[in-house]
Parts: C-alpha cells; structure tokens; sequence
C-alpha cells in the first residue's frame, strides 16, 4: 500500500519537471516558431518573446502551452491560417495575431482548432483578420478576453470572428469582437455557454445559432450590427441579460427567432433597433422581463409561432408595440407594460382595469399591405388608429393584455447602458 | 406693392393675433425641449405638429384676413393701382407674417436650447423651409377660396373642407387605393400620389431625413432612392414651390376677370 502511494507520488511530482520550457525570441536558439515547434511535445512550455513574427501555417499537433511574453505579433502577411491546433489540452495566450489571407474557398483563421479537447484560447488580439478563431469538432474549449477585429466591407468576401462548429461543452465570454461578418457564429454546438461578449459593428450579424442546442448567452452587448442576433433552428436556448442595440437599417432586427423551440429569453433590453425581436416559427418561447425601448416594432411575430408567452415586458415608446400576422396559437400577453396605454386602475392594485390591444389598425393594415408604411405618421392614420382603438373591428379580437401594468417594471440588466 | 405688403403685414401686428400665433410656437418649442432635452427627438414630435397645423392656421387666417379686410380692399380698388399689386400685397402680408411667427417662435427655443451643437441642425433647418412652404401654399389656396366666393360663411367651410380634404381624406382615399390594388406595384403610383399632395409630401420629406426611415423597409428604399438623392431632394421642393406657383397665379388670373 505504502509502496504504491510513493510511486504515485513520485509519479505526480515528475511529471511538471518533464515538461520543458522553449524560447522563441531573436536571440534565443529557436528564431522562429516553427523552428521551436519541432523541438516541443506534449505538455511543454512555448514562450514566444515580443518581436514580429511573420509566419503562417503553423501546425501544432500537441497540447502545449503558448505564451506570449512582451506582446508578441504573428503576421500572417495576408496568406493562410496563422497556428492550427490538433491536440488535446492546450493553451494560447498573450498573442497578437495579424493579417491572415482571405480564399473563396478555404476558411483562413488566426487560430483553427481541429478535434480538440480541453483547451484555452486567452487573451489575444486578432487583427485584420479573414476568420478568427475556428473551432471544429472540439469539446471543453475556452475561448475569453480576446480582441478580434476585422476590416472587412462585404459578406460574401469576409469571415467569422468566432466560428465553432460540430462541437459541444464551450465557454466563449470576455471577448470584443467587431469588423467581422458574423461576430460569433455557433453551428451544430451544444451545451454552450457565451457570456460578457461585445459583439458590434459586424457586417452581418453579432451572434447567429444554427442547429444548436441546450446553449445558454447572457451578459452580451451587441449593437451596430448590419442585420443584430439570429438565431435559428435551434432547441432550449436561454438568452438573458443581454443589450440588443442599435441595429438599425432597412432589414435589421435585434434578434431574430426563426424554427426555434422551447427558448427562455428574459431581462433582456433591446434599444433602437427597427425591429426588437422578429420570432417566426418559433414555439414555447417566454419572453418575460425585457425592456423594448425605442424601436420600431418591438415585437413582429410572423406565421407558425405557437405558445409565445410574453409576461411583465417593458414597452415604451416604439413605433409600433407589437405586428401579429396569423392566429395567435396559444400565445398571450399578460401583466405587460405598455407606454401608450391609457387605461385606469379604480382599485389601485398597479393592473390596469381594462385590457389593452397592442396591435394598432395601421400596424395591422401595414402587415397586409407593406406600401401603406408610407403613411407613417400622417393624421389620417392617427384618427383610424383612434377609432379603432375605442371599438375594434379589424384587430384581432383575442389579441390583449387582459391585465397590463400601469407603472414601468422595473428591471436590472446589469450591464451599463452603451448608448 | 411693398407699401401694401408692409401696410398688410403692420395691419396683422397690430391685431396682435400674430403675436398669439408667435407666442404659442415659442411655448410649444420651450415645453417640447423641456419635457425633453433632446434636440434631435423633438423636431420629430415638431413635424407631427408643423405638418397639420401650419396648413390650417394658413387656411383659416388667409381667408379671414381676405374677408375682413375687404372695405379696405375695396377703398383700394378705387385708387389708380393694379389689382395684381393690391393682393399680392396682402398676400405677401399674411404668409410672411405667418412665417415669421413660426420661425421665430421655434427659432428662439431652439437656439437656447443648443441647435448649434446638435446635429439636428439640418433637420430642424428642413423643417421650418417645410413649415414655410406650408404656409404660403395655405394661404394661397385660401385666397382662392375666398376670391371665389362672396359668400363668407360658404367660402370659410370651403377653406376648411379643403384642409380637411389635403390633410385627412386624401390619406384616407390613399389608403385604400393602396389596400384595394395591393396586387399591382405600387411605388411609382405612392410616389406620385404623394407628389400631389403637400402635407404629404412635407412628411415624407422630413421622414426621410430622420433616422425612423428605417421603418419604411421596401417601399422606402423606393423613395429614398428618388428623395434621398440632391436630385429628389431638388425636385420635391420644386414641387412645393409649384404648389406655391400655380395658386398665386391663379389668384392673378381671377382678379382679372372679377368684378368688385
């Protein structure tokens, strides 16, 4: 017994001192990287020193640590993925990563990450970038406070600041990305966490799901992007406490639920968006506690949306509250706040006494008929508006907040306004 | 005609009606911007406000001017000056004291409030060119009315159905020709059917130029790509100064022909 715990011991205690620790700087022995990269094996130290390193198609098939001392820069020169990394457990950390090469048919990316497992990625800046971190078929990635940032214009000739694909088990968090297509893009990825981002300025969307699953994102800005967040084809998606803002163009949206199923999205805040949140398709999603502030539909459900329960959202001063198309399937409002309604409260409980419609004739007519938008803001369309507001005749007569609230809910996002 | 336009113009000081017109812009600029410190928000709530109340105290006050001031008019008349110069005179006389009102009204507020800091600064500019043509197109229309109608009481609710008609049916009927040929393509014709009109018109103008053209989607991408050009742009105040043009030339033409 004692023997067998004094080689485990003696086991344990050997194996840090088998790692080795190897240098890259311009006097080291090793002057570049790939020159080091063939004196490593698992489980060692690369320290590249500060300098410039123009170097591209790194392979790393072990789990080494990476550590840039002294901000070290990796210049891809414009030519083709910079480090890609095959193994288990390892590290990147303290890097600039610069100019990596664009292709129509290859996915250049700062750092690629091919079927790993346990990693981290910290710390990096990645700059001018065409992808920038690539992530396939891993699991028990870790991906945070990294800088990535693109100079790209359009769609079709850019790539993703984060991409993961066929993956499951990751964190993304702390991360700043903008310039990019897609800020971070998720296919096929499960059991995600992705929290404290600042995803904006990208030329497509600031976050997108595709065919994933059980992901939980809380805590993110996204704001200035070309179309917002969508999120599609996915299952049992939380989203909270995130900022969905300024997203605002002629198709923009803050967040776009397309085929999505049983989603919680709570304490969210969406401002000045043209469209708050755009939900087709999409069944048993709750929507409770979020701010709509200022845009242009808050909410727009389109057809085949069944089960979406909106309870104690803030509406204030948008457009148009809310544009239903199709039946309502089970969805309803309750205990909503609504800035634009002018009902009382005889016995002071803070529920408004009568029931508010949210859609408004002009909303509904704009709905069958996308030209009359025209007419936005003309006197004619208030008068009708009124009208229809003290007896309905064409809105939907089950579509009400049977109990709205008189006061604004108050709700703590948490995270500091950035407009 | 100067010396009309400025006996006119002093007529309308005196009444003091123009300073109540004055002092209600001035309020409205100061309770908007201090219920609301943002410049560039409250020339949205402005226009909303510009585009149906300009046209119908234009209306109303260029046809009871028109009326009221008729046995001067008429002491006029008799004087050896031409008709043309007499009302152009007073036409001149009322919009431009109208004008003056709602620039200073709202020019004052604003400038204490810091437009010259704010970006808005071009729209609240646009608005108050639209708030003008506004009110020179009214109150030549209301002329019209009134030249052609002796009758006070039928000239006045003619003034006020045409108000009622620019500012409300047209939409209306607008509205539902939209609705009804929902199955043809119908940008060049909402395009055009807004060049007719010229509240619409102001409103689409100002829309555009505010960042809630956003909602407009596809059938403002249309008109954005024919406003949003300095071309459009140029054009569609053109069509507001023909809509300026054509009755004042009409008046010139009635009082031709009139017999007083």
């Amino acid at each position: 017994m004692n023997k067998s715990w004094a080689i485990f011991l003696f086991v344990c205690l050997s194996l840090p001192a088998l790692a080795k620790r190897v240098e890259v700087c311009a006097t080291c022995p090793s002057q570049s990287i790939a020159s080091a990269l063939k004196k490593v094996e698992h489980g060692d130290e690369l320290v590249i020193k500060s300098g410039v390193y123009k170097e591209h198609d790194l392979l790393v098939p072990f789990g080494i640590r990476v550590i840039g001392e002294g901000d070290p820069v990796i210049d891809g020169e414009m030519v083709g993925t910079i480090m890609t990394f095959g193994a288990d457990s390892f590290s990147v950390e303290g890097i600039t990563f610069k100019n990596v090469g664009q292709s129509y048919t290859k996915d250049f990316a700062a750092i690629r990450v091919t079927k790993s497992k346990n990693f981290t990625i910290t710390n990096n800046i990645l700059e001018n970038v065409f992808f920038g971190i690539l992530v396939e078929k891993s699991k028990f990635g870790n991906i945070t406070n990294n800088t990535i940032s693109g100079t790209r214009k359009n769609e079709s000739n850019s790539g993703n600041g984060v991409q993961v694909w066929h993956s499951s088990q990751m964190e993304i968090s702390g991360n700043e990305v903008f310039g990019m297509r897609d800020g971070l893009y998720f296919e096929f990825v499960d059991n995600a966490e992705i929290h404290d981002n600042r995803s904006h300025h990208n030329i497509r969307y600031g976050l997108h799901f595709m065919f994933s699953n059980d992901d939980a994102y809380y805590r993110n800005v996204f704001s200035n992007n070309g179309a917002g967040v969508a999120v599609m084809f996915s299952k049992k998606i939380i989203m909270h406490h995130n900022r969905f803002e300024l997203n605002w163009g002629d198709a923009s949206y803050g967040l776009l639920l397309k085929e999505i199923y049983d989603a919680e999205i709570h304490d969210n805040v969406f401002e000045q968006n043209t469209i708050g949140i755009n939900t087709e398709g999409s069944t048993r999603i709750n929507y409770h506690k979020n701010v709509f502030l200022r845009n242009g539909w808050a909410v727009k459900v389109a057809g085949g949306c069944y089960d979406n329960i909106f309870t104690e959202n803030d509406f204030s001063h948008n457009a148009f509250d809310l544009s239903f198309d199709g039946h309502l399937n089970g969805s309803y409002f309750k205990n909503n706040y609504w800035s634009e309604y002018t009902g009382y409260d005889l016995d002071k409980n803070g529920i408004g006494d009568v029931p508010y419609r949210p859609v408004k004739l002009f909303s509904y007519v704009v709905n069958q008929t996308p030209e009359t938008i025209v007419l936005l803001r003309s006197l004619f369309v208030d008068i009708i508006n009124f009208s229809e507001k003290v007896s309905p005749v064409f809105t939907p007569d089950d579509l009400l907040d049977n109990e709205p609230l008189m006061k604004r809910p108050t709700i703590d996002v948490g995270i500091p306004k950035t407009i | 005609m100067f010396k009309i336009l400025k006996y006119s113009f002093f007529d309308l000081m005196r009444s003091s009606w123009s300073y109540v017109y004055f002092a209600f812009y001035l309020v409205l600029g100061f309770v908007l911007l201090f219920l609301n410190n943002d410049v560039s928000k409250a020339v949205i709530t402005l226009m909303n406000i510009i585009i149906v109340l300009t046209p119908l105290i234009g209306t109303i006050f260029g046809v009871m001017y028109f009326y009221n001031s008729k046995e001067f008019t008429e002491l006029l008349l008799a004087q050896p000056i031409k008709r043309t110069t007499i009302f152009m005179g007073q036409y001149f006389g009322v919009s431009v004291s109208l004008a003056l009102s709602l620039i200073l009204g709202l020019g004052i507020p604003f400038l204490a409030y810091g437009l010259f800091q704010s970006s808005a600064i071009f729209e609240f500019g646009l608005l108050l060119v639209v708030g003008t043509f506004l009110n020179f197109i009214f109150v030549a229309l209301a002329f019209n009315i009134a030249l052609s109608h002796e009758n006070k009481i039928k000239g006045f609710g003619y003034a006020i159905l045409m108000w009622l008609f620019l500012a409300v049916i047209y939409d209306g009927a607008f509205l539902i020709s939209l609705v009804i040929f929902d199955d043809y393509p119908l940008d060049k014709f909402s395009l055009i059917a807004t060049m007719f009109n010229p509240i619409d018109l102001s409103r689409i103008l100002i829309l555009l130029k505010l960042d809630i053209s956003a909602l407009l989607g596809y059938t403002g991408a249309v008109f954005k790509q024919f406003f949003g050009t300095s071309l459009g742009f140029v054009l569609s105040l053109g069509v507001l100064g023909l809509w300026v043009i054509l009755p004042v030339w009409r008046i010139n033409m009635k009082l031709r022909k009139k017999d007083f």
